[in-house]
């Protein structure tokens, strides 16, 4: 019988570490002129709620990051991702503060509370939150009017079902969700006054299992047209797999499901994100409660599937100049509500504070909303 | 031909218990270091930034603790049950329903003095893990139901149960349909050590570890605890009442899950939302069996874990992915409980057949 002392395998081990940290430890030189030209900098911090590797929300997020460090040279950008919206949020924002950040974006709105913390401490440093609240002297929230690309996209998906049977997977009853079903429902009767839109609520953010769970649930219920409010192509590939056909949101979807998507909803935070930051380092810019929409360029509809007859993409193609020129918004009266009722008279817009604690569902959507 | 066995250790020197987790804490590094160095990363630096984020400054440190108060109260009620054998998974779901109970108050009472609000918030809190834990307890102790499972599934019970109330009944009508109840008044925060956001919960997890010190090593019921963990016929033999014991040791031990329900959202959210805890519940499990079910190793052991927590999320700019973070983050996880099967066996060559 044999056996390893003690110490003989410490001594091993032992050795083997040394090896490697004097293997490793020679690389690490270098990199020191890179810090000179750090002065002239202009850090951005961004607090994301997920990860650019989803595809959706936070992807959206991160290609606006990337084309804001393309536009202005001198901007410098640091991430941080997943941070939750609890207890650690609030050291995360002070991360960035203390790291030097000149302006910090957050990209989910239940990051509210801490960022005016934060924002208190700092009153030299922006922050931009993004489906915000509450502003301050030196935080702006912003968002886009999605529902206007969702609405457009309706018009393709009502012209495309053949069964009139469209579901909609959602991921939590708020009013966001929910103006956004709305959009995409008069959309769909605009074109094809007999569809209806099945609501199934996911109950998350971003969990593919989740979503692709949803949209089987409407895939069983009959549904040939899908679309989503959800952050992961798993909508898409569940249609993709069922051979029928799907509406993605937050980027262009189609590489996901490439028969079955025919557009996607999109963000495009970009262009806003130049033009804050822009303003700030000029001196320019202001607190302000930013709500822009395809007239701005922050929501577009993606390149729509050839599937789609060219006399639908014209159709869309007219709404949205319509839009554009601003003679014409989704919310435009008569709207019913499920029961049939008025709820926005012929010709009478809705306001933008109706609009963000939108609480009843339009004629057409199937579905409850959870009280 | 030589044969590998695993043999236990019966008595384990000092040098056993201490080299070992020293040994697993180097290898992790060294693990991480790798990983970093392969995929491009200056570890040396990474790591530099990693233990400044966590205790580098007064900032830094504060935040630590205040990620450690919850993992300390957290790791504190399950290692009580722990000690029985009870397998009380539900830490989660009995953290939200403190965290529940004391919302309710706080949104119900905002007026009341502080001195009166946060005892009864406190109270509340214990009151509604207690129960929550209690059933589990109950189930176990009359008709022998597994609590493993049941204490697991509670917790879903109670998590939806709090995303029900704020997105429906205590949803703050300020908050435009988002799933917020309304802010606490000041008179429902726990009180905060100067300027940082360490609070009261830190004196309250250290004054259970005592308590719970002193009751497992010098008293009557502390000893029929640890013999009821042994072996229950024994105890039983004994003439320990062993179905009373475990009713009250889920009760506490789901008590102390809904303080830490309690300190969170009195402490830190002020408010009742979604993801109070990131799986806080949990992670007590993974510090109560690291720190041996000892107390007061719980209470270094969390603060450890705080600041592998803390420390590791804040190397993200670097340019670090989050995926390395948890890669590095569970590297040194993986090592350490690899470590406690080295500290309770030795590895013996054979030969022969």
């Amino acid at each position: 019988m044999m056996r390893f002392g003690k110490l003989g395998i410490m001594v091993l081990v032992l050795a083997l570490m040394t090896a490697l940290v004097v293997g490793c430890g020679t690389a690490d030189q270098g990199d020191k002129d890179a810090a000179k030209d750090k002065a002239e900098e202009f850090k951005v911090g961004f607090i994301y709620i997920g990860a650019p590797g989803d595809a959706g929300w936070t992807y959206a997020h991160d290609q606006g990051r990337i084309y804001l460090e393309e536009k202005i040279p001198e901007v410098k950008t640091m991430t941080l991702e997943y941070v939750p919206e609890g207890g650690d949020a609030e050291r995360s924002i002070e991360q960035l503060a203390q790291e030097g950040c000149k302006v910090i974006i957050a990209n989910s709105f239940g990051y509210g509370d801490p960022i005016l913390e934060v924002a208190k401490r700092y009153p030299d440093i922006t922050f931009l939150h993004c489906s915000g609240l509450k502003t301050d002297t030196n935080v702006s929230t912003y968002f886009g009017r999605i529902y206007q690309a969702r609405y457009l996209s309706g018009i393709v998906a009502g012209s495309m079902t053949k069964n009139n049977k469209i579901g909609y997977a959602a991921a939590y009853p708020i009013p966001e969700v929910v103006r956004g079903i709305n959009a995409f429902t008069l959309g769909v009767r605009s074109v094809n006054p007999d569809a209806t839109v099945k609501v199934v609520w996911a109950l998350t953010w971003v969990d593919a299992a989740k979503e692709k769970a949803a949209a089987e649930s409407l895939i069983d219920a009959k549904c040939d047209v899908l679309a989503q409010h959800a952050d992961t192509p798993a909508v898409q590939q569940a249609a993709e797999e069922a051979g029928i056909l799907s509406i993605g949101y937050n980027s262009d979807m189609s590489k996901f499901a490439p028969n079955a998507n025919l557009t996607s909803p999109v963000w495009n935070w970009g262009p806003y994100y130049v033009r804050a930051i822009q303003a700030v380092m000029d001196g320019t810019w202001k607190s302000e409660e930013y709500w822009g929409g395809v007239e701005d360029g922050i929501v577009d509809l993606a390149p729509i599937s050839d599937k789609v007859p060219a006399n639908v993409k014209q159709l869309v193609a007219d709404k949205k100049a319509d839009i554009i020129d601003g003679k014409w918004d989704v919310f435009t009266g008569p709207v019913k509500d499920q029961s049939g009722a008025v709820k926005v008279p012929e010709a009478q817009k809705m306001t933008d504070a109706e609009m963000l604690s939108f609480e009843w569902f339009v004629e057409g959507v199937e579905g409850t909303i959870p009280k | 031909m030589y044969k590998v066995r695993m043999v236990r250790r019966e008595h384990n020197s000092m040098w056993v218990e201490v080299i070992v987790p020293i040994m697993s804490i180097i290898l992790a590094v060294a693990f991480g270091w790798l990983f970093l160095s392969w995929s491009g990363h200056d570890a040396a630096a990474t790591y530099m930034r990693m233990l400044n984020g966590a205790i580098g400054s007064k900032y830094n440190l504060s935040e630590t603790v205040v990620k450690a108060i919850p993992l300390m109260l957290a790791g504190l009620a399950v290692s009580l049950a722990f000690r029985m054998k009870l397998w009380n998974i539900g830490g989660e779901g009995q953290l939200y329903m403190g965290a529940f109970a004391a919302s309710g108050i706080a949104l119900a009472c905002g007026d009341m003095s502080a001195w009166l609000l946060l005892p009864l918030m406190l109270l509340a809190g214990f009151a509604a893990g207690a129960i929550w834990g209690g059933i589990p307890g109950v189930l176990r102790a009359y008709w022998q139901v597994n609590e493993t499972i049941t204490t697991l599934m509670l917790n879903y019970v109670a998590i939806f149960w709090v995303s029900y109330l704020v997105f429906g009944p205590w949803k703050d009508p300020a908050s435009m349909g988002f799933p917020l109840s309304a802010r606490f008044s000041l008179n429902a925060y726990l009180p905060v050590l100067g300027t940082t956001r360490v609070h009261l919960g830190l004196i309250i997890a250290i004054i259970i570890a005592v308590l719970f010190y002193i009751i497992l090593n010098y008293t009557r019921w502390g000893y029929e605890i640890r013999v009821s963990g042994e072996s229950q016929e024994a105890a039983r033999y004994a003439g320990i009442n062993v179905t009373r014991n475990i009713i009250l040791v889920m009760l506490i031990s789901g008590g102390i899950a809904g303080v830490t329900g309690m300190i969170e959202v009195s402490g830190i959210t002020h408010r009742l939302q979604q993801g109070i805890s990131p799986g806080y519940g949990y992670t007590g499990i993974i510090v109560a069996w690291l720190a041996r079910l000892n107390p007061f190793a719980i209470i270094l052991v969390a603060f450890l874990f705080g600041a592998l927590l803390v420390g590791g999320f804040g190397i993200q700019t670097m340019g670090i992915s989050y995926s390395i973070v948890l890669i590095l983050q569970g590297a040194v996880l993986f090592f350490l409980l690899a470590g406690e099967f080295f500290r309770k066996y030795r590895i013996v060559l054979t030969k022969g057949d």
